[in-house]
C-alpha cells in the first residue's frame, strides 16, 4: 500500500495538468463576469428608465479621477502580465518587481478611490441621506449602483492584491518559477477581469456627458 | 469482475489516513469520502425539512388554526423551502452520487481539484448552520417564503440577512462543484474514452455543472444587493427609493429557473443509467440522449420569466417567454421516449432501483405536463400562486428529482458501502412512498386548480377535504420513508457482503471492488467500447427491433 | 487535443514579448483617450454605444493578448462565448419586457 501511495504521488507530479488548472481559473473568472453582469442588467434597467437623471447624477462624478484610475489599472494590467513574460524567460527578479508594481498601482487605485468616496460622502452624497432622500429616484438609484459597483469592484482589487501578495511570497520562494508558474498565470488572469470590469464601469458612470 | 489487484487493496474506508478517526473524513479529500460527507450532511437537513412540511401539513388539516400561528407557518414554508431546496435538491445528485461516482465511471482516481471538493463539502456544511441558526437569533427565522420577493424581504424585521448569506454561501459550494466536474469530465476521462463513451450520468453531471457555473453567480449578486440595501440603504429594489420589484424577480429567477435544471438533470442521468442495467439493454438513442441533457441546459436558461407572468410584464415579453417554456419541454419528451423505448422488449428486472425509476417517468411526466399547463398564459392567469404550482413542482422536484435520488441510493448502495439491503423492505417502502406522494400531492393540482392559495394559513370550507386527504399521503409517505432509511442503515451493519458488479452493469464503477480502493483502479483502464454495451444479452433479432 | 494528458506544463512557448505587451498597452491608453475625448461631444443617444463599442475593443484586447486567450487552446475561445453568449442572453430576455413596456 504504501509503495502505491509513493508511486501515486509520483505519478502526480510527473503529470502536472496546467491545461486543466487553466480551465479552473477560466471558468471561476465566468463566475465573477455573470455576478458583476446582474449588476450591470441593474443599471442598464434603470438607465433605460431614468436616462436624464442618469446623466444629471453622473456630472458630479469627478471625470478626471476616473480617467486617471482607468489609467491605473489599465497599467497595473500591463505589469502583471510582464510579469508572466518574465518568470518565462526565467528572470524572478524581474518578474517579482513587476508583481510588486502592479501592487503599488493597485494601491493607488484605492486610494483614489477613497478620496472620491469621501468627497462625496462630504456632500452628503450617501446612501440613506438627507440629501440623498431629496433626490429624484433617477438619481438615488445612479449613486446607489454607483457605490455598490465600484464598492463591489474594489473589495475585488483588495482581494486581488492578498493574491497578488501570495504570488509574491512564491516567486520569491521558487515554487513560483520558470518551468511551474501556472499559479501566477491564475493570478495575472484573475487580476485582468478585475481591469476588464473596470474597463466597463468607468464609461458607464463617469462618461454620461 | 475486478482486477484482482484491486481487490487485494483495502477499501477506501480502511485505508490509513493522516489524521484518525472524524479528522480523517472531514479533513479528507477522497472523492468517495466527500460523497459520504455530503450524504450523511444532507439526510440530516432533509429530515429536519420533512418534519417541517409534516408539521405544515398538521396544520392544514383544518382552516384556522390548527397547531401553530400564523407567522409560524410563514416560517415553516419558508424554512421548509430553503433547506428543500439548497441544502437538498440543489446539492442531491452532483454532491452525494457526482462526487463517487463520477471519477469512478471516467476511469480517473479523483476529481481534478481534490481540495477545492472538500471546501466545497464545508461550505454547504457552513451554509446548511447557518440557515438552521437563522432560527434562533432574536427576529426570529425568515418568514419571506424562499423566494425572498422585495419589498417585503427589505421590510420585513425577521432573519433574512443570515438566510441570505446562507443561500450565497451554498451558491459558492454549488459554483465550486460545477467547477471541478467540469475540469474533471475535461481532462481526467480514461484513455479511449471520447465524448460519446461517456456514460449518460457523466453528460448530465457536465450539463448541470455549466448551469451552475453560470447561473449561480446571478442569485449571489441579487441576495448580495438585498442584503446591502437591508443593511445600507442604498435604493435599489425599494420601490419607495425609486428601485422595482420587477426587476428583483427578473434577476432572482434569472437563476433559479436554471436551478431547477441544476436539480432535474443529474436526477435523468441517473434514470439513463438504471435503465440499461435492468432492462438488460443497450440504452435507446444514446446520442440524443446526451444532447438533450445539453439542450434542457442551454434551453433551461432561457425560460425564466414564466414565473412572473401575472406581474405586469409587457405582452412582448410574457408571448417570448411563453413560447421558449414550451420549447423546452421538448429535449424532456426526448428522453421519455427513448428510456420507454428501451424498456420494451427488454428484459426487465423489477429491482428496486427500477422500481423508484418507473415512479420517476410516470411523476416526472406529470409533473412535465403540469409545467406545460403553467406556461400557457391563459392557464397561468388563474393558476400561478395556487397549490397548482406547488403540486407541479413537487412532481417534478421531488416525484422526479426525489425519486430518481432514491433510485440512485438503491442502486449504488452496494458499490458505496459493500453490503447488500433487504431486498423486500425496499420494494415496500417503494410502494408506501410512490403511494403517499401521490396522494399528497395530486390533491395540490385539483385543489389548486379550484383555486387554493399557496402560502396561506387559512382556507374556505370547499378545500378541506382535499386537504385531508393530502395528509393523510403525507403519513404515508413518512412512513415510507422511514422504512425506507431503516433498512438501508440496517444493511450497513447487516448486509451481506457486495459483489463487485451485483446487478451486472456495463459502466465503469462496477468493475472495481464494492467499496471501491482508496484511488479506484489499480491501473486506468483503456476504453475500447461505449457504455451500455448489453449485446451479450441481446437474443432478439435486430430486424425485430 | 484534450485527448491525452499533457506532461509538464502544457505551456506554450510562444506568446508575446514585452514590446508587444507594451504596445497593446499604448493601444488601450489611446482607446482610453479617444473616449474620454468623445464624451466631450453630443453624441445624443450614440454616445452610449461608442462607448461601449471601444470598451469592448479594449476588452478584446486584454483577453486576447494580456490573458493569452489568442494562444491558447480553441476550447478556451469556445468557453468565454458560452458565457459571454449567456450573460448577453439574460441580457436580451430582460429587455424584452422592459423595452416593450
Amino acid at each position: 500500500m504504501s509503495t502505491q501511495a509513493s508511486a501515486a504521488v509520483a505519478e502526480e507530479h510527473a503529470h502536472r495538468d496546467d491545461v486543466g488548472s487553466k480551465i479552473g481559473i477560466w471558468l471561476f473568472l465566468f463566475t465573477e463576469l455573470i455576478l458583476f453582469g446582474g449588476m450591470f442588467i441593474v443599471y442598464a434597467v434603470y438607465r433605460f428608465a431614468h436616462p436624464a437623471e442618469f446623466h444629471l447624477a453622473a456630472i458630479e462624478l469627478d471625470t478626471f479621477v476616473g480617467t486617471v484610475n482607468t489609467i491605473i489599472l489599465l497599467t497595473s494590467s500591463l505589469t502583471v502580465a510582464l510579469s508572466i513574460r518574465a518568470i518565462q524567460d526565467g528572470r524572478t527578479s524581474l518578474s517579482l518587481l513587476l508583481v510588486g508594481l502592479t501592487q503599488v498601482l493597485a494601491a493607488a487605485f484605492l486610494v483614489n478611490k477613497y478620496f472620491e468616496w469621501s468627497h462625496k460622502f462630504s456632500l452628503g452624497i450617501y446612501p440613506r441621506s438627507p440629501e440623498m432622500l431629496n433626490r429624484p429616484s433617477g438619481e438615488i438609484l445612479y449613486f446607489g449602483l454607483y457605490f455598490t459597483m465600484t464598492g463591489l469592484h474594489a473589495l475585488h482589487v483588495i482581494i486581488g492584491m492578498a493574491i497578488l501578495g501570495f504570488m509574491m511570497v512564491s516567486i520569491a520562494r521558487g515554487t513560483i518559477n520558470r518551468t511551474s508558474h501556472v499559479r501566477l498565470e491564475a493570478g495575472g488572469l484573475y487580476w485582468h477581469l478585475v481591469d476588464i470590469i473596470w474597463i466597463f464601469l468607468f464609461p458607464l458612470f463617469y462618461l454620461l456627458h | 469482475m475486478g482486477n484482482p489487484a484491486s481487490l487485494a487493496a483495502p477499501d477506501f474506508y480502511h485505508v490509513k489516513t493522516k489524521h484518525g478517526g472524524i479528522l480523517g473524513w472531514i479533513l479528507s479529500t477522497d472523492h468517495k469520502r466527500i460523497g459520504i460527507l455530503y450524504f450523511v450532511s444532507m439526510m440530516v437537513f432533509f429530515s429536519i425539512a420533512v418534519v417541517i412540511g409534516f408539521l405544515m401539513r398538521l396544520e392544514m388539516l383544518s382552516p384556522g388554526r390548527t397547531i401553530v400561528e400564523p407567522q409560524t407557518y410563514n416560517t415553516f414554508f419558508t424554512l421548509h423551502g430553503i433547506m428543500m431546496i439548497f441544502l437538498f435538491i440543489i446539492p442531491g445528485l452532483p454532491a452525494v452520487f457526482g462526487n463517487f461516482m463520477l471519477p469512478l465511471m471516467i476511469g480517473a482516481k479523483d476529481v481534478f481539484f481534490p481540495r477545492l471538493n472538500l471546501l466545497s463539502w464545508w461550505l454547504f456544511v457552513t451554509g446548511g448552520i447557518l440557515a438552521l441558526v437563522s432560527l434562533f437569533l432574536p427576529g426570529g427565522a425568515a418568514d419571506t417564503g424562499w423566494t425572498f420577493y422585495v419589498p417585503y424581504s427589505i421590510r420585513t424585521s425577521t432573519n433574512v440577512i443570515p438566510a441570505m448569506v446562507a443561500a450565497f454561501i451554498l451558491g459558492f459550494s454549488s459554483i465550486l462543484t460545477g467547477l471541478n466536474f467540469i475540469t474533471t469530465i475535461h481532462r481526467m476521462r480514461a484513455p479511449g474514452m471520447d465524448w460519446f463513451k461517456m456514460p449518460l450520468f457523466v453528460w448530465a453531471l457536465y450539463s448541470t455543472a455549466w448551469v451552475q457555473v453560470l447561473a449561480t453567480p446571478i442569485i449571489g449578486i441579487t441576495l448580495l444587493l438585498v442584503v446591502v440595501e437591508r443593511v445600507f440603504g442604498v435604493g435599489i429594489f425599494d420601490p419607495t427609493l425609486g428601485g422595482d420589484p420587477v426587476l428583483y424577480q427578473h434577476l432572482f429567477w434569472i437563476y433559479s429557473h436554471p436551478a431547477v435544471y441544476i436539480m432535474i438533470l443529474p436526477g435523468l442521468g441517473v434514470v439513463s443509467e438504471i435503465i440499461p442495467v435492468f432492462a438488460r439493454r443497450t440504452i435507446f438513442g444514446y446520442k440524443f440522449i446526451a444532447y438533450s441533457s445539453v439542450a434542457i441546459a442551454l434551453f433551461g436558461s432561457l425560460v425564466w420569466a414564466h414565473h412572473m407572468f401575472t406581474v405586469g410584464m409587457s405582452n412582448t415579453g410574457m408571448f417570448i417567454f411563453s413560447l421558449l417554456t414550451f420549447l423546452v419541454s421538448i429535449p424532456s419528451a426526448i428522453k421519455i421516449f427513448n428510456w420507454v423505448a428501451t424498456l420494451y422488449k427488454g428484459s426487465i428486472e423489477l429491482e428496486a432501483p427500477l422500481l423508484f425509476i418507473l415512479s420517476f417517468i410516470i411523476q416526472f411526466s406529470i409533473g412535465g405536463f403540469t409545467g406545460l399547463m403553467l406556461g400557457v398564459l391563459a392557464i397561468n392567469i388563474h393558476v400561478q400562486d395556487t397549490y397548482f404550482v406547488v403540486g407541479h413542482f413537487h412532481y417534478v422536484m421531488f416525484g422526479g428529482t426525489g425519486f430518481a435520488l432514491f433510485g440512485a441510493m438503491h442502486y449504488w448502495f452496494p458499490k458505496m458501502f459493500g453490503r447488500m439491503y433487504a431486498k423486500k423492505p425496499a420494494v415496500i417502502s417503494w410502494l408506501l412512498v410512490t403511494i403517499g406522494f401521490n396522494v399528497l400531492y395530486m390533491p395540490f393540482l385539483v385543489m389548486g386548480y379550484m383555486g387554493m392559495p399557496r402560502r396561506y394559513y387559512d382556507y374556505l370550507p370547499e378545500f378541506q377535504v382535499y386537504h385531508v386527504i393530502s395528509t393523510v399521503g403525507s403519513w404515508i409517505l413518512i412512513a415510507g420513508l422511514l422504512i425506507m432509511f431503516v433498512n438501508l442503515l440496517v444493511a450497513l451493519r447487516r448486509g451481506s457482503p457486495a459483489p463487485a458488479n451485483p446487478w451486472g452493469g456495463e459502466t465503469l464503477e462496477w468493475t472495481v471492488a464494492s467499496p471501491p480502493p482508496l484511488e479506484n483502479f489499480h491501473t486506468i483502464p483503456a476504453i475500447t467500447t461505449g457504455p451500455y454495451d448489453y449485446s451479450k444479452y441481446e437474443k432478439i433479432p435486430a430486424e425485430v427491433m | 487535443m484534450e485527448q491525452h494528458h499533457d506532461h509538464r506544463s502544457g505551456e506554450t512557448t510562444h506568446g508575446s514579448s514585452y514590446g508587444q505587451f507594451v504596445l497593446i498597452w499604448l493601444g488601450l491608453l489611446a482607446l482610453t483617450g479617444i473616449t474620454v475625448a468623445l464624451a466631450g461631444i453630443d453624441l445624443g443617444r450614440w454616445l452610449i454605444v461608442t462607448a461601449l463599442v471601444i470598451a469592448s475593443i479594449k476588452t478584446t484586447l486584454v483577453l486576447n493578448i494580456f490573458m493569452h486567450l489568442k494562444f491558447e487552446d480553441r476550447m478556451f475561445r469556445i468557453f468565454v462565448f458560452v458565457a459571454v453568449l449567456t450573460l448577453t442572453i439574460f441580457f436580451v430576455l430582460t429587455f424584452f419586457d422592459y423595452a416593450f413596456h
